[in-house]
Order: structure tokens, then C-alpha cells, then sequence
């Protein structure tokens, strides 16, 4: 029960974005850890948000 | 055993005459088919016609790159999809539709679905993961050539145009004169900024908390309109005329398309996320629990095309009313670029784009029950405008009882009173009638005193993903012309250069701002026209998605399994064209543009319109024309992409260089078999 509750509270978190810097953190540390810092949260919320509006997100 | 409970729901609904059916009926029929399609369609179009190849990597996989590009968890993925497919549009449409009775709509909503629409999602979706997630446009001039691609292009933009108009048509109705709807709608606005503020700067991307505080925000914001409504001196700030209304609606818009994201447009997109698969899920539990009785019955004398909310026959104008629900070229946006960029795994397709198609379809479903379990009388009440049944309530009463379908002064009375209106005579556009559906049902299974707050409910959850809709597609408008103009002039193009964004966002803003001007000054409500104008627009979109669809089979030498594309293809020439003629050529005002044009000329020259009428008529006349003009457009650009694909295709049989196939090479995933990103 509790695994389930986990299970569909992760979805919501990752659904809403909750959980995208999290995702960018461990991102990065897997492909990118040598070549440079990754962003702060505060500029990575930013990049983020301005990316997902980009072009068509919405229909009728 | 599916099979047989479908078919007897099925013709359970079709068989029926004269006696109510329950709406539970409809629910199993819907579920049937779509499981039946599922299984079977879908999953033999998967694996025998596009063969997809789960060790094929996708484009999330090879191209990951942390922020667009991500493999994501199929259910993530389908969350993410049918969000972005599923807006008004399966709600306005069937409520529209229902004059004609409630078996047309509901057949086309299953079938158009089943055999159309979710087809179109799933290849389109399978075509443009196997090409880098490229976008529709950009696969129509790659596979046919640049005139499939312009024509996309073009096509987007108009039907943005026309879309927002006719849904921000539909919000200044639900508004007019009710200041409790007035206030809700417009307490939208400062609580997506609040949430925009509190995301950006006092907890840094914490979306659920501030979702969650925006959620909170809003229903009370529906509690407070009653406060409003009923103090006197507060329901004046917030009763005002459909003009009125229009101009602040424009204004929205123009103000949101250059806002910065972060401050209206994300917030305000979370917060009606949220609000429509909740309301979505709330009206499927009410449906169940309180199983309702179809009030309307199977089919009305309206198919003949005198229907009070638009002119038309049943053929082709039901299938142009429904788009979204049945079949929706729009999705063919979504369906390439956005959604291919999370897709793990090839085998997802079927369940995302033919899954997240049936879900909406579902919805449309939905919709076509609240309307019909509204007694046909208060339902007919509720959407014909007063330049079909008369200004007086006494009138309408009498005129709408002469159909058939008795309805009560009194009793529209005390309905408005319950739903804590001033009238529910003449709401046309759909919100206003949907509303009252809803609220009649959720009333019934969840508490009949607070009518008037689900009501309220109902009108916000509609309002909000139209204004999201609404500035959403304003932006994206003024993207697509600024990348137009960027290559005649480079300044232009730049996307943060403040001229320009004021300059293309006012053009984009007074382009629909026209439509939507028009159709509040016209005496029949407007969304008579304006509605059928976006379908065809609309199912244009969705014939050049199945053109580069079924050009691409060919090409791939699947030729004898084109008709998965090319029947539904060539269902819809035949529909948006006889539509298209006949809103050209008819000679009923109420169908033919420039009959309604020539004959609103004759009574201006003959001096037979009151003044009121008179004033607007020349306007009114400039519109119909445009109208036909615009009607024409489309129609002749369907014509061409049609004979541009098939140019193609006969090339290609006979052996002639066509375009090559853009297919990316298969590479093998990486990806574990049960690998789950979390």
C-alpha cells in the first residue's frame, strides 16, 4: 500500500515537474560531470519553464 | 464477451426511440468500442501496417539531452500527451451537436473516433519518432514537398486565428451579464500570477505546493462570485455587456502574449490542468453514480437543417460540428514534436497516441450526456440565440414549445435562480447549457443546495483552459509570424526584440480580436459561424496529417494498407467539401455566406431593418464575405495538398523519383526491456 502511494506520488511529482531539477541534477552528474557546474536551481527553473512553452503545447 | 455487451449497448442507444435511455448506456458503448478498437485496430495497425520495433532506439533516447529529449515512463508520457490534446473543444462541440438528437453525435464521437481520429494521433506520432521528432510541417515538405509544407503552416495559423475567436466567443457569453461568472473568470488571472510568483521566487519550482495553493485559491474564488453577486454595490463592477467583455478579453490576450512565461502562462496552464482531469474524472464518477436519463430524443426534426443553433444538414455539418472528440488535425501538432521527445519505447505508440485519442473521445462522450440529460426544452432555451426565437422570454417559450419541446417562462426562471443567474435565455456557445449539465448532474449525485456553486464551478473549469488556450495560442501566433517575418527582415525574427514582440502580438491579437468582435455584435450569437469555420479548419489540419500519412505508406511500399489513412482521408475531403460548398453556394441565409450577405444587403437597401440592426448590418455583411473568402481558402488548400500526395504517390508507382524517405536509421536501444526512468 505504502509502495503504492509512493509509486503514484512520484508520478504526480514527475506529471507537474515537481521533480525536474532533480532529474537535471542527476542528469548532468551522469553525462556532464567533467565538463562544467550544473545551474543553479533558480536558473534551471527559469530555462525550463521559457523550453516548455516553445511552440505548440496546447490544442483545442 | 466485449464484443457482444458492445454491440447490444450500441444498438441498446440506436434502437431506442421515444422512451428516456440511461446515460450508463452510452458510458459501456463507448467503453466497448474503444476497447474493441484497442485490441484489435489498433494493435494490428502496430504491429502488421507500421511494424514498430521495440529495439529500436527512439529520438528521447539517442538525442537525450536532460531537458526536452528525455526518456520518460510511459504513463508520465500519456499524462503529458493527452493534457495537451484535451482542451475545450470535446466539451463545445457535442453540446453544439445535440440539436440534431443525442445518436448522430454520439455514433460519430465512437466510430470517428475508433477508425479516424486515433489513427491520425497514433501514426502521426509513430512517423515523427522515426524522423527525429520532426513536426508535422517539416515532414510535409520533406515526404511530399514544400507546398505540403507551407500549406501545414498556413493552416496552423488560420485555425489559431479562428480558434481563439470562437472560444473567446464562448467565454464573453458565459460572462454577459453575470457578475458572479465575471468575477470568478477574472479572479483567474491574479491567482495564476500569485502561483507564477510564488514558483519563480519564494519556493523556487516547487509546482505542487503552489499548485496545490492556487487550486485552493480558486475554488474559493467561485465561493467569493456570490458574495459579489449578491451586494449590490459590488455586482456592478462586474455586470457588464458582451462588448464590454470582448474588449478586456482582447486585452488579456494582447497582455499575455508578452508577459514573460513564468508569470501567467505556466501558472495558469498548471492550474487548469489540474482543473479539467479533475472535473474530467469528478463528471465519469458522477455519471456513474447517479446514471441519469437521456432526456433529448435519438434524433430531432433538426437534421433537416433548420436547427436553431446553426443551420445545416446532419450531413455534413454534424461531422464538422464534432472535431475534436472524433477527429482532430490539431492533435497532429502535438502528436509530432512535443510527445516523441519523451517516448521510451516504440510499442508506447499504440497506447499514447491511439490511447490518449480514445480518452478524449471520451470526454466528447461526456459532454454529449450532460447536454442531452438537460430536458430538450430548457436545453433549446439555453443555446438559441435570441435572433432565432425572439428577444422575449414569452416569445422563445412558445416558439421552442412549437417544436415540440415544451419549456416554461417558470420554469427557465427558477433553474436561472438555482444556478444564481440573472437569465439562461439565449447563453449561446455551449459553456452556459455544458454548466448546467454538469451542475444539474453533480448536484443530483453530490448535494442539490449548492447548485448554483457548481454551476459557477462548471463555467470556471471551462474558462480557465479556454483563456489557456487563448494565450497559449496567442503566443504561439505571434512565434509563427515573427519567424515569418524574420526571414524578410532579421530583427523581426527575434523573439525577445520588444517591437517586434508588440508588433506581431497586436497583429495576432487583432486578427482573432475581429472575429471575436463580430460575432458579439452579431444578433445570432455568432458562434453559428464561427463554430463550423473552425471544424473545417480544423479537419483541413487533419487531411494534411493523413496525406503525409498515407503518402508515407506508399512510399514505404505499404500501399495495400493505406486505407488506414486514405478511407478516413477521403471521408474527410467529402465532408469539409460538400461543408465548404455549401456554406459557399446555399441559398438558405442560414447556411450560405453570401446568401446571408446578399440577403442582409437587400433588407439594408429596403430600409427594412430597425435601426439597431441597421447600424451593425454593414459590418455584418463585410464578415459574411470574408467568411466565403476564407471558406474558399480552405477548401482549395485541401485540394492542393490532396493532389500534391497523390502526385506522389502515382510517381512513385510508376516508378518516377519522388521524395526519398526520411526515415532515421534503426540503432539498437540501450535501454533495459523493463528499464523505467524515475
Amino acid at each position: 500500500m505504502l509502495q503504492a502511494i509512493k509509486i503514484v506520488w512520484q508520478a504526480i511529482r514527475q506529471l507537474s515537474g515537481d521533480d525536474a531539477y532533480e532529474r537535471y541534477l542527476r542528469h548532468h552528474a551522469e553525462h556532464h560531470a567533467d565538463e562544467s557546474e550544473p545551474l543553479s536551481k533558480q536558473a534551471f527553473f527559469k530555462k525550463w519553464q521559457d523550453e516548455k512553452w516553445q511552440g505548440v503545447k496546447r490544442c483545442c | 464477451m466485449v464484443a457482444v455487451l458492445g454491440a447490444g449497448a450500441v444498438s441498446g442507444i440506436a434502437l431506442n426511440r421515444g422512451e428516456p435511455i440511461n446515460a450508463l448506456w452510452f458510458i459501456t458503448a463507448a467503453l466497448c468500442i474503444y476497447a474493441i478498437g484497442y485490441r484489435f485496430y489498433a494493435a494490428w495497425i502496430a504491429a502488421t501496417v507500421l511494424m514498430v520495433d521495440e529495439t529500436r532506439a527512439t529520438p528521447a533516447e539517442r538525442l537525450e539531452n536532460g531537458s526536452d529529449f528525455v526518456p520518460t515512463n510511459r504513463w508520465i508520457v500519456f499524462g503529458h500527451h493527452f493534457a495537451a490534446i484535451a482542451g475545450p473543444g470535446p466539451l463545445v462541440g457535442p453540446t453544439l451537436a445535440a440539436q440534431f438528437g443525442y445518436l448522430p453525435g454520439t455514433l460519430w464521437i465512437l466510430f470517428g473516433a475508433v477508425l479516424g481520429g486515433c489513427v491520425q494521433d497514433m501514426v502521426t506520432l509513430f512517423l515523427s519518432t522515426r524522423r527525429d521528432a520532426k513536426s508535422l510541417g517539416q515532414m510535409a515538405r520533406d515526404e511530399l514537398g514544400a507546398l505540403g509544407g507551407t500549406a501545414a503552416l498556413i493552416a496552423t495559423f488560420v485555425i489559431m486565428i479562428i480558434l481563439i475567436a470562437v472560444l473567446g466567443l464562448v467565454v464573453v457569453n458565459a460572462m454577459k451579464h453575470s457578475p458572479w461568472a465575471t468575477f470568478t473568470v477574472s479572479a483567474t488571472i491574479p491567482i495564476a500570477m500569485i502561483v507564477g510568483v510564488y514558483m519563480r521566487y519564494i519556493r523556487v519550482g516547487q509546482v505542487l505546493e503552489a499548485s496545490a495553493l492556487g487550486v485552493i485559491l480558486l475554488l474559493l474564488a467561485v465561493a467569493g462570485g456570490r458574495v459579489i453577486d449578491e451586494s449590490a454595490t459590488l455586482r456592478v463592477l462586474f455586470d457588464h455587456e458582451g462588448l464590454t467583455l470582448a474588449w478586456w478579453v482582447m486585452a488579456y490576450g494582447f497582455a499575455a502574449a508578452i508577459l514573460p512565461v513564468w508569470l501567467l502562462l505556466a501558472p495558469r496552464d498548471y492550474l487548469s490542468t489540474y482543473m479539467k482531469l479533475g472535473t474530467i474524472t469528478l463528471l465519469a464518477v458522477a455519471i456513474i453514480l447517479l446514471q441519469p436519463d437521456v432526456k433529448m430524443p435519438a434524433v430531432t426534426q433538426f437534421i433537416d437543417g433548420t436547427g436553431p443553433i446553426f443551420g445545416g444538414k446532419l450531413f455534413p455539418f454534424v461531422f464538422i460540428t464534432i472535431a475534436c472528440g472524433a477527429i482532430s488535425g490539431f492533435h497532429a501538432l502535438i502528436a509530432s514534436g512535443t510527445t516523441p521527445k519523451l517516448l521510451t519505447n516504440e510499442r508506447d505508440i499504440r497506447m499514447i497516441g491511439y490511447g490518449g485519442m480514445l480518452l478524449e473521445s471520451f470526454v466528447a462522450i461526456m459532454a454529449m450526456i450532460a447536454a442531452t440529460v438537460l430536458d430538450p426544452g430548457v436545453f433549446f432555451a439555453i443555446n438559441s440565440s435570441a435572433g432565432v426565437v425572439g428577444k422575449e422570454a414569452v416569445d422563445a417559450v412558445a416558439k421552442i414549445s412549437s417544436w415540440g419541446y415544451p419549456v416554461t417562462v417558470e420554469q427557465m426562471q427558477v433553474l436561472a435562480q438555482q444556478m444564481g443567474e440573472a437569465t439562461l435565455f439565449a447563453r449561446t456557445g455551449g459553456a452556459p447549457s455544458l454548466a448546467v449539465g454538469m451542475a444539474s448532474i453533480f448536484g443530483s449525485a453530490f448535494g442539490e443546495s449548492m447548485l448554483a456553486l457548481w454551476y459557477h464551478f462548471a463555467i470556471m473549469f471551462e474558462a480557465i483552459f479556454i483563456l489557456t488556450t487563448l494565450d497559449a495560442g496567442t503566443r504561439v501566433g505571434r512565434f509563427m509570424l515573427q519567424d515569418i517575418l524574420g526571414n524578410k527582415w532579421e530583427a523581426m525574427g527575434r523573439t525577445s526584440w520588444l517591437p517586434s514582440v508588440i508588433v506581431t502580438s497586436a497583429v495576432v491579437v487583432s486578427a482573432w480580436g475581429y472575429f471575436l468582435y463580430i460575432g458579439v455584435i452579431d444578433p445570432n450569437g455568432g458562434v453559428n459561424i464561427l463554430w463550423p469555420l473552425f471544424g473545417i479548419a480544423n479537419q483541413m489540419l487533419a487531411a494534411i496529417a493523413l496525406c503525409v500519412a498515407t503518402g508515407i505508406l506508399v512510399k514505404s511500399a505499404k500501399g495495400k494498407y493505406a486505407f488506414i489513412t486514405g478511407a478516413p482521408l477521403l471521408w474527410l475531403i467529402i465532408i469539409t467539401s460538400t461543408a465548404s460548398w455549401q456554406k459557399l453556394t446555399s441559398d438558405d441565409v442560414r447556411i450560405g455566406f453570401l446568401a446571408a450577405a446578399n440577403d442582409l444587403s437587400a433588407k439594408l437597401a429596403a430600409g427594412l431593418l430597425p435601426p439597431d440592426k441597421a447600424a451593425v448590418a454593414p459590418k455584418l455583411i463585410f464578415n459574411f464575405q470574408l467568411d466565403a473568402v476564407l471558406t474558399l481558402f480552405f477548401v482549395s488548400l485541401l485540394w492542393l495538398i490532396v493532389f500534391d500526395m497523390v502526385r506522389v504517390c502515382v510517381r512513385y508507382l510508376m516508378g518516377k523519383p519522388v521524395p526519398v524517405l526520411t526515415e532515421v536509421p534503426h540503432s539498437f536501444t540501450r535501454l533495459a526491456e523493463e528499464w523505467v526512468r524515475d
